[in-house]
């Protein structure tokens, strides 16, 4: 390494590497005035209680883990026992179908009953806003009892003009197993909320796409699916991604229309087997967190899809982030020999 | 400078932008929003393949006569004809009866509209802002129409651009982006309004330069700005609007020089 070259490395990158003190006298290339003691770089300020609290905070929670593990109360052996058994298995599949059924058609009920609620027809408003007053109001607990005893009000459900003919026509008795009327009771209440999240992410995008879109002439449709919905989608996923772990969640109340869930599978394991209700309760837990951990993890990828265009670059993946962070320390590292050598 | 010899040799020459320019006739245009009444009887004659700049105070009316020549703003009163069509509406037994939407947006894709504020589409790329109406409009299919595309980005100056999201594209990059997309349907009158209003000074000059370009490419251009002396060097015929009505028009040499109504006199001795 020559003198002229050496200056044009920043200081900081070099200091570190530097085992031996800097040279009194750097050469012709560099110019400090000061003298040798001199240094250029600023001490950064130090935060003494900041450790202080770190400190605290770590012994919290290595004391909450350590009680976690070692208390015999989580009996964690029943835990291991029950955690992968079949049983609990169907229960999760159970929870995973109705989540992901609910989720699609509450979604597809949001966005229309959102575009009725942004219509130009009054009397779609009026609809729009009155079903998703009704159905916000109603407790989801009590719509899923009350589906579930629909079929004793009505025998038959048909579609058609009112004492006039009809159309199609169900057998409610029996279309409706528990699995139909937990997909359609969460799916009718998620609608509600769903609704108002897409009109809210509709709402976000801005009157000159609108008017751009419309100024060239785009199909009405396109306009809607390329053009106004994908930038909207932007601000829907977070806030749908919400309702979804609500979702995944409200999904135990399914227990209460016989619909065996991984919540139902565990409430009545317990009643059998009355002392491993604990263990039983954290198996549960634990698959729930596991469902919610894997919903937020697509959520980032999703986010980071519509954010092109957004962003003027799109945020690494935790993922690229480990790989730089690695990469760099190998920098460091070859730079680091390098200048000892 | 005379711009309209100018333009109709260059016209033979470049004759860039495809389709044939068509004139642009707006008679009796009324709107008044709430209690203010915008537009107050307009009526202006744009000849095919001429430049006209319509200045004005703000609140004049100016951007909502541009956006009533295309339908973005229903007029209460009078009427719009693009090329001898009326816009908006059609003739039913010696009335005009509103169109529905699908015929007002295919009348749309015949004229081009750049906005002040770009609205590029900003999910999409340079070329993909582009492309996307002529593949909508089922014009071209996409191929072609990204072909089309990268040959107009290439005319605005923008060929190395077309990936970039307008996000990453300077104000001036941004517009230019946005008259190549409007250019891509193949307009045969295009409309600006206050096209250089939210660029920095330094960028402006990029944008009056692709605006110039059309113009002496023949193609029937309204721009409404603020720029007196790209209106002195490009306009076929200048208007000054005020309260909703034209005070004045006639060739930029007449108006922008000896302007006759003391209303232009006060307005253009504020902007010069």
């Amino acid at each position: 390494m020559s003198d002229l070259s050496r200056a044009a490395v920043p200081p900081e990158r070099l200091a570190p590497a530097d085992p031996a003190p800097p040279d009194p006298l750097p050469g012709p290339a560099v110019d400090t005035p000061a003298g040798p003691a001199h240094d250029e770089r600023v001490i950064p300020l130090r935060h003494p209680w900041r450790w202080v609290l770190t400190a605290l905070v770590l012994v919290l929670v290595a004391q909450l883990a350590h009680g976690l593990v070692t208390n015999p109360f989580f009996q964690w052996g029943r835990f291991r026992y029950w955690f992968l058994r079949p049983i609990i298995l169907h229960g999760l599949g159970v929870t995973l179908q109705v989540t992901a059924l609910s989720a699609v058609f509450g979604l597809v009920g949001g966005i229309v009953l959102a575009l009725a609620r942004m219509s130009r027809s009054p009397v779609l408003r009026v609809v729009s806003w009155t079903y998703v007053w009704l159905l916000r109001s109603v407790p989801l607990i009590v719509l899923l009892l009350f589906l579930a005893n629909f079929s004793a009000l009505y025998r038959t459900v048909s579609l058609g003009v009112p004492f006039g003919p009809h159309f199609v026509e169900f057998d409610e008795a029996r279309a409706a197993s528990s699995l139909v009327v937990a997909v359609v009771g969460i799916s009718l209440n998620e609608a509600a909320y769903a609704a108002e999240v897409v009109r809210g992410g509709l709402l976000s995008v801005d009157q000159g796409q609108h008017e751009a879109a419309a100024a060239l002439g785009l199909p009405r449709r396109y306009q809607f699916t390329r053009i106004i919905f994908p930038q909207a989608l932007r601000a829907i996923v977070p806030a749908y991604v919400n309702q979804l772990i609500g979702l995944v969640k409200s999904t135990s109340l399914v227990f209460y229309v016989s619909l065996l869930d991984v919540f139902g599978r565990v409430e009545t394991l317990g009643s059998t087997y009355p002392s491993d209700i604990v263990p039983l309760l954290l198996v549960a837990t634990v698959w729930y967190v596991v469902l919610t951990s894997v919903v937020s993890v697509a959520q980032f990828y999703v986010e980071r899809y519509f954010s092109r265009g957004a962003l003027r670059t799109v945020p690494p993946t935790p993922w690229q982030r480990l790989r730089t962070a690695v990469a760099d320390l190998r920098a460091r590292a070859r730079l680091a020999t390098g200048a000892a050598r | 400078m005379s711009a309209p010899a100018a333009g109709n040799e260059a016209a033979g020459a470049v004759g860039a932008v495809g389709a044939e320019p068509v004139s642009v006739t707006v008679t009796g245009a009324h709107k008044r929003f709430g209690a203010q009444q915008v537009l107050a009887g307009v009526d202006l004659e744009v000849p095919a393949g001429e430049v006209t700049v319509i200045l004005g105070p703000s609140g004049s009316g100016k951007s909502t006569l541009l956006r009533a020549i295309n339908h973005l703003e229903k007029l209460d009163a009078g009427h719009v004809e693009v090329g001898g069509e009326p816009v908006g509406v059609r003739r039913h037994r010696g009335r005009f009866k509103e169109l529905n939407e699908r015929a007002i947006l295919a009348q749309r894709g015949r004229i081009g509209f750049v906005f002040q504020n770009f609205n590029l589409f900003p999910h999409l790329t340079a070329l993909e802002n582009v492309a996307a109406a002529p593949v909508a409009t089922g014009r071209r299919n996409r191929a072609q129409a990204r072909e089309a595309a990268r040959d107009l980005l290439a005319r605005v100056g923008l060929a190395d651009r077309a990936g970039a999201y307008p996000r990453q594209l300077s104000g001036g990059q941004q517009q230019r982006v946005a008259i190549a997309r409007a250019l891509a349907l193949e307009p045969g009158v295009i409309l600006f309004d206050e096209p250089t209003s939210a660029l920095d000074p330094e960028l402006v000059g990029e944008v009056l330069a692709v605006i110039r370009d059309l113009a002496t490419g023949g193609t029937t251009l309204i721009v409404v700005t603020h720029e007196i002396g790209f209106a002195r060097e490009v306009a076929d015929t200048v208007v000054f609007l005020d309260g909703g009505r034209i005070v004045e028009q006639g060739p930029p040499a007449q108006v922008l020089s000896a302007p006759r109504h003391p209303r232009t006199r006060e307005f253009l001795s504020r902007v010069l």
